[in-house]
């Protein structure tokens, strides 16, 4: 299904147009907001969880940037069924950057709960996502480094991540960048094409992809989205645009479901001054 | 006036589905009109919900909407006051409350006071009104203000001065504050303090229609009431529930309060006027 074949070529363009950055002008706000971001909390060093995929690539590589590859530890962190060739993409990467690396596999840890119980694969994913999160914010307490996420804006927006699992971390530097802008600026950050060119996957089970189980291309979810959200347009003027109505709703009722996941957790107001309500100091207000 | 009796539908809106709360508003006005109500009185925001944020852009309508049109056609049986956030031809975003009489918008008021502070983020948001005006309606002369508004007594100097012998209060008040012993949320003493103080001094029926239910974590109370001249609570409703409450209002009272306090007679409404404009001229230069 393409939702976009009855919209003008010259209206697509546009959207493209505007989706794409400026790549060495973001990548430098990228790397001064994290080495910012690192050392004005007092720290001098990064950890990120590394997949193979092109979102912690991307982190990883841009952590490496900012901080020196000497201060950058890489968690490679397979379960059993994770893909062989992701592993290596992964360890390819580490080798390319020169940032530390480890590896723990989180099939023991992963397996001790899973084989408990008869879990369905979302559950499994999740658990897995979330035993990540352990070993990666211990990691963060052992090498004296801020978790860096890997997050981006087209997965925060549909919600597809696993809330305290692999949308855990201290800073995000891809929080504000469609799926398309970080697959543009880690190809001018020259990371590795097979890296790249992957078809993207959560591999939390063998031959989860992406875009398969959201039905979509992140190419054409991303152009609604920047429509949707960065340009406000309504729905009446999407579809009128020749926009498939069913795409829209679907993907619009998929972001207002996850908007949980995108705010920390409601607080029963009682007294006069609540947290996150009238105290409201920036974060930065803390270092 | 003419004697009329009316109603408070303490509600409890869906946030930002304006169907639904249609639909939930169309339930009551007919709960209004089997108690023979005049007039039934919905809280602020009553077909959005209050916290909407961005959300205000997507649910904001103009008069002509068919959301408005629902009410409009229902209004023969029962006049209505509800709460919208008003998309105004310029592209205007405001909190507004409108009153519907026999199949007309008879008055619209765009809430002039917008709330910035504390939890409240209205300015962000919304534009605020430009006027404060009593209207005429079949019952006699009334005024909308809406929550914020009520804050300012000003306000209530225009509304009561302007003639209303009813005057409004749709609002949308959090809880907060639970300290000492009271048995009384901070907030709702405020308000019950305000809509009885204003009654009394500018000798008018008042309403406080406050709404109910949690948003984002944030309680609204209801307790929501109808006020005689005399600062009497002629109806109350209870805390946290929807429900509807109402009140008999007669010119009789009205009658008696007026001879018994005559503050309105004794106004000296050309005094005020003349010292505004001498410190509006003072503090200009």
């Amino acid at each position: 299904m393409n939702p976009f074949s009855s919209a003008q070529s010259g209206f697509i363009d546009r959207i493209d147009d505007n989706l794409c950055l400026d790549a060495k002008l973001a990548i430098g706000v990228l790397e001064g907001f994290i080495r910012n971001e690192v050392n004005k909390v007092g720290f001098s060093k990064a950890v990120v969880a590394l997949s193979g995929g092109i979102d912690s690539a991307l982190s990883l590589a841009v952590a490496a940037r900012a901080m020196g590859p000497g201060n950058v530890l890489a968690l490679l962190m397979p379960y059993r069924t994770s893909s062989p060739a992701s592993r290596n993409d992964a360890e390819e990467l580490v080798e390319k950057l020169g940032v530390q690396s480890k590896i723990i596999d989180v099939s023991n840890m992963v397996d001790a709960y899973v084989n408990e119980y008869e879990l369905s694969n979302i559950r499994k994913g999740n658990v897995m996502a979330r035993a990540r999160m352990i070993a990666l914010y211990d990691h963060s307490e052992e090498f004296t480094g801020l978790v860096v996420g890997t997050s981006n804006k087209t997965e925060l927006l549909l919600g597809y991540g696993t809330i305290y699992g692999d949308m855990a971390s201290a800073i995000n530097p891809l929080g504000d960048l469609y799926k398309t802008q970080v697959r543009q600026i880690s190809e001018a950050m020259e990371l590795p094409e097979s890296i790249v060119n992957k078809a993207p996957s959560a591999d939390l089970w063998e031959g989860q992809q992406d875009e398969d189980e959201i039905g979509f291309t992140y190419r054409d979810i991303d152009r609604l989205l920047y429509l949707l959200i960065d340009e406000r347009w309504s729905v009446p003027e999407i579809t009128s645009s020749g926009i498939e109505l069913q795409f829209v709703d679907q993907l619009i009722s998929r972001v207002r479901r996850n908007q949980f996941k995108r705010r920390p957790p409601i607080i029963a107001k009682i007294s006069e001054r609540t947290i996150e309500r009238e105290f409201r100091y920036p974060r930065d207000w803390g270092v | 006036m003419r004697d009329v009796r009316i109603g408070i539908a303490q509600i409890n809106p869906v946030l930002g589905d304006i169907e639904a709360n249609v639909d939930k508003h169309l339930e009551f006005i007919r709960r209004a009109v089997d108690d023979k109500c005049g007039l039934v009185v919905f809280p602020e925001l009553s077909l959005t919900g209050y916290v909407l944020e961005d959300l205000s852009y997507d649910v904001a309508v103009d008069i002509k909407s068919s959301a408005i049109n629902r009410l409009r056609e229902c209004s023969g049986d029962v006049s209505i006051i509800a709460g919208f956030i008003h998309h105004t031809s310029d592209h205007q975003f405001k909190i507004a409350s409108a009153y519907f009489e026999d199949g007309e918008i008879v008055h619209v008021h765009h809430k002039v006071y917008l709330v910035t502070y504390g939890l409240f983020d209205e300015g962000r948001f919304c534009a605020p009104g430009d006027r404060i005006r009593a209207f005429n309606t079949k019952f006699g002369r009334q005024a909308v203000l809406i929550c914020e508004d009520l804050w300012h007594p000003s306000s209530m100097v225009i509304a009561a001065g302007d003639g209303a012998d009813i005057i409004h209060a749709p609002a949308a008040s959090p809880g907060r504050g639970v300290s000492g012993s009271s048995q009384q949320l901070g907030s709702s003493r405020t308000w019950h303090d305000l809509t009885r103080t204003y009654s009394q001094m500018f000798v008018n029926y008042g309403t406080f229609a406050n709404r109910v239910g949690y948003e984002d974590g944030i309680n609204y109370y209801g307790l929501s009431q109808i006020v005689g001249p005399d600062g009497a609570i002629l109806a109350e409703a209870p805390a946290d529930e929807e429900c509807l409450i109402a009140a008999d209002l007669t010119d009789g009272a009205l009658r008696r309060a007026r001879i018994s306090t005559p503050l309105r007679r004794d106004e000296k409404l050309e005094l005020t006027i003349e010292e505004l404009r001498r410190i509006k001229t003072e503090r200009s230069q």
